[in-house]
């Protein structure tokens, strides 16, 4: 048995060590928001936090996991939404839906550290691949995010 | 809360409740809410507390159409817009109910454009019979009740009832069969920018994908297809695979195999250990040359198709002042949703059988269901998921369902879901068609166009996915499109089809035909240049004033500022097309730096008719321009050995948020019409972009992708 913090809850898991926390979240913990879209750690569908990093979860091995703070889309807003979630609303971001889940983790991730990036540090740390083509209202959210919590710190946007 | 949610919590919940528990998806949604809900019209549910279900029968794939559908069947009803939800309408409802939601298939951008008018005439024709129900229980006349903002009003006595309160009275009368329908300049739901109702699901993570379905007992299934297309199994050694944990089974079709596990990572990995001796067929030899070679013959076929001929093109050709000519080509193209092909079945102990699966047609999934599982219609139901992407791939072509139903059938009474891995689906796709093009342009002495000449080679999707279409029609009008119906007045046009198949499986990639666009616009700047003129000035001279084409391109130049200059190092590119209803013309800003494109903005121009919802018609402008993007820069589907040689986004690359251009989206209804959003702003893409390369490079960009080709100045 392994045992995996998920979204705060210590959860009990009957898994091989190699099998990907993708699969361990999706059909052992029936948590199917975060989503399988290449299996190659390339299209950032599978985005999760473990210990607050965005990492792609379809090519973690659950055992690399066990011990840590693992946050899916399901837990991503304590209670309510998640400002991330609430700005993905005002700007009507997602369009089909399937890759926005990995998309507001890593963007959730990206903000916690840099709180007000530039177009240039969105481009470096955002590599989420999205088919449906929503990057812009991605940037327009992401800007908005920044621009809010400069208004709440009382701080000028650098 | 919506009727999704309610669908939602009410599968999860039962999984939970664990084996044994047969879920009856056939039960009124009303019982599982705890409310009886009246079935007004088909097409309408109401509550007794107002809530309101709009039936959808288009697929929702990210297009929005749910929300916009939802929003002209409100719009005729008067409703309150904050108490409407929706639900899919059953494809075995439909099958049983003589088709009364009319036709499920989502694709060519007919969601709306397709349907507008008997969804409005069903929010109308519920809107009367709430108003004959008031009338009724007040013992009044008709004409002194007033229907609106989800009540009915008695204007004499100033009383009223909800219609929620009506609901169960109108669900006994009989629709009417003539009604009126608003005029879009009086509407107040239809015609706004209203939010999606399908986003706050999807902020959470929360809706039901094909691939998320989950089921009491389900197993998992992975499964390998032949390499190489029409090849098959010649044997299978599954012993390796049988006795890696949580295995159930290897299935063994004709040209596949699946294991099934309880888990798909399981399945995954016991499938690669399963020893496959496959039998390439007939086409183990086929390589990119082969296709290019026969292209290429079909380009000198000596009694083509002939789908325009006006005037006397070659005879104009042979008397012209000068002839501008030129060979232009593109490749096989995948779909690549984001969510892979899946499909789940469960053969149930009743002799009826359950499909869950992400299909733009829920008829055709029925269908598909119902031939591999030997089971009439009528004991088929089809669950209709959120999709997690389609773009043509899950409409026409439903070989996720007939595999899923097939390796289902093996272990009756278990309910399976197969999903492809992302290197199934990337190698076993119904493809972009790759085609090749041969264009004539003959101008006067004056630089008038005086001829057209076009030869076109190319795979047809109707041979492939619609044969009957063809016996009716032997010209797969997706295959010659903005070349037959060309829209600039030449007085001698002639349109040569070769159709020229090969083995590789083509289908319905967004805007079909669209490759035709890019061959077109490009090669009219050649000819513009020849002629001396400014692109846009050379295709306002071509257009009609009171031509739909030359308005949209008036609204670009005009929103676009063209001619006006630019940063150092920015060029533009213009081009026009109509298609799917709508007309669309586009400018490019790009730039070339050390060889590599960057495209700054994308402004393009719209008109669609009506506009039911101008913020998901410019998601969807934004979308079709990253969708295109990827096919200019360097997606490409190479064939090796008969097979798929990309297998993965490693090799295939989408495009990411750093290649992302502003796009600004003009829209310009002029009303009489109803025009597609889906697919119409892909078509001037790639010809807008590769005339601004021109701009910048003196380079003519004759075939895709860009991956390999020198952009350096010329």
């Amino acid at each position: 048995m392994m045992t995996l913090t998920v979204n705060g809850r210590a959860r009990s898991v009957d898994v091989e060590p190699d099998m990907p926390l993708l699969w361990v979240l999706r059909e052992q913990l029936g948590l199917p928001g975060t989503k399988y879209g290449c299996g190659i750690g390339v299209c950032g569908a599978c985005t999760v936090h473990v210990n607050g990093e965005p990492v792609r979860s379809c090519v973690l091995p659950a055992s690399a996991a066990a011990g840590k703070r693992i946050l899916t889309i399901e837990g991503l807003a304590e209670s309510g939404l998640h400002p991330v979630q609430r700005a993905w609303i005002e700007h009507q971001v997602p369009q089909c839906g399937y890759c926005q889940p990995g998309m507001m983790m890593a963007v959730a991730g990206l903000l916690a550290k840099t709180p007000h990036p530039t177009d240039a540090e969105i481009d470096a740390s955002i590599s989420n691949l999205c088919r449906c083509g929503t990057y812009a209202r991605v940037r327009k959210a992401i800007h908005a995010l920044s621009a809010a919590s400069s208004a709440r710190s009382g701080a000028s946007t650098p | 809360m919506n009727a999704a949610l309610s669908r939602r919590e009410f599968l999860r919940a039962s999984a939970a409740v664990g084996g044994g528990l047969a879920l009856e998806f056939c039960l009124p949604l009303a019982a599982a809410a705890g409310a009886v809900a009246s079935e007004v019209t088909a097409w309408i549910l109401i509550y007794p507390d107002d809530r309101i279900i709009v039936r959808i029968a288009r697929s929702e794939m990210g297009q929005g159409s749910l929300t916009a559908l939802a929003q002209l069947v409100a719009e005729e009803l008067d409703c309150d817009w904050d108490k409407v939800g929706t639900e899919f309408a059953s494809p075995n409802a439909s099958f049983k109910r003589n088709r009364i939601w009319g036709s499920m298939s989502t694709g060519g951008s007919q969601g709306i454009r397709g349907s507008q008018d008997y969804v409005r005439r069903a929010g109308a024709a519920a809107r009367e019979m709430l108003r004959t129900a008031a009338a009724a229980r007040w013992r009044v006349p008709v004409a002194d009740c007033q229907a609106g903002r989800g009540m009915v009003r008695h204007g004499a006595s100033g009383r009223t009832l909800r219609y929620g309160q009506l609901a169960a009275d109108a669900a006994k009368l009989e629709p009417p069969k003539d009604v009126a329908l608003r005029d879009s300049k009086d509407w107040r739901i239809a015609g706004q920018p209203l939010a999606r109702l399908d986003i706050p699901d999807k902020v959470r993570g929360e809706p039901v994908y094909g691939v998320d379905v989950a089921l009491p007992g389900m197993l998992h299934a992975s499964i390998a297809q032949c390499p190489v297309f029409g090849g098959t199994v010649r044997s299978v050694d599954p012993k390796n695979a049988e006795s890696m944990r949580g295995v159930r089974k290897v299935v063994q079709d004709k040209d596949f195999v699946a294991v099934v596990a309880d888990s798909w990572w399981r399945a995954h990995e016991a499938l690669k250990k399963v020893r496959i001796d496959w039998d390439a067929g007939q086409w183990g030899n086929a390589s990119d040359a082969t296709i290019e070679a026969m292209l290429r013959e079909g380009l000198s076929d000596p009694a083509p198709l002939r789908a325009r001929e006006m005037g006397d093109a070659p005879g104009a050709l042979a008397k012209a002042a000068h002839v501008v000519e030129a060979e232009y080509r593109s490749p096989y193209l995948n779909h690549a949703t984001m969510e892979p092909q899946t499909c789940t079945a469960w053969f149930r102990s009743d002799g009826s059988l359950d499909v869950w699966t992400s299909t733009q047609d829920g008829e055709n999934s029925m269908r598909a269901a119902a031939a591999a599982s030997g089971l009439p219609l009528e004991k088929i139901e089809v669950h209709k998921m959120m999709l997690g992407g389609g773009f043509g791939r899950r409409g026409a072509p439903q070989d996720f369902v007939r595999q899923g139903v097939t390796v289902a059938k093996a272990m009756p009474g278990v309910p399976i879901k197969l999903m492809w891995s992302r290197e199934e689906d990337m190698q076993h796709g119904y493809y972009r068609p790759a085609s090749m093009v041969r264009m004539k342009a003959g101008l006067d002495a004056q630089g008038n166009v005086i001829a057209m000449q076009t030869a076109i080679a190319c795979p047809s999707i109707l041979k492939y996915l619609l044969p009957q279409v063809l016996e009716k029609e032997p010209i797969d009008f997706t295959a010659v499109r903005f070349f037959s119906d060309f829209p600039y007045t030449v007085p001698n046009q002639r349109v040569d089809y070769s159709m020229r198949n090969g083995h590789v499986p083509v289908g319905f990639w967004r805007a079909p035909g669209q490759q035709n666009g890019f061959y077109r616009e490009c090669f009219l700047d050649e000819v513009a240049a020849a002629s001396g003129r400014d692109p846009v000035e050379f295709r306002r001279r071509l257009l009609k004033d009171d031509d739909k084409n030359r308005l949209v391109l008036e609204a670009v130049v005009k929103a676009a500022n063209w001619g006006s200059p630019l940063p150092a190092g920015v060029f533009r590119g213009v081009a026009v097309a109509d298609g799917f209803g709508s007309y669309t013309a586009m400018v490019a800003e790009i730039s070339v730096a050390n060889g590599a494109l960057s495209v700054h903005r994308i402004v393009v121009a719209i008109d669609s008719g009506y506009v039911v919802n101008p913020d998901t018609c410019r998601a969807q402008a934004e979308s079709n321009v990253v969708y295109g993007l990827g096919s200019i820069v360097d997606q490409e589907i190479h064939i090796r050995d008969g097979r798929v040689v990309e297998s993965n986004f490693n090799d295939f690359p989408l495009p990411r948020i750093a290649q992302m251009p502003v796009v600004e989206t003009v829209l310009v209804p002029t009303g009489g019409f109803w025009g597609g959003h889906g697919e119409p702003v892909i078509l001037p893409l790639t010809p807008a972009i590769c005339n601004a390369i021109y701009a910048a490079t003196g380079k003519r960009i004759r075939t895709l992708p860009l991956t390999g080709q020198d952009l350096k100045s010329a």
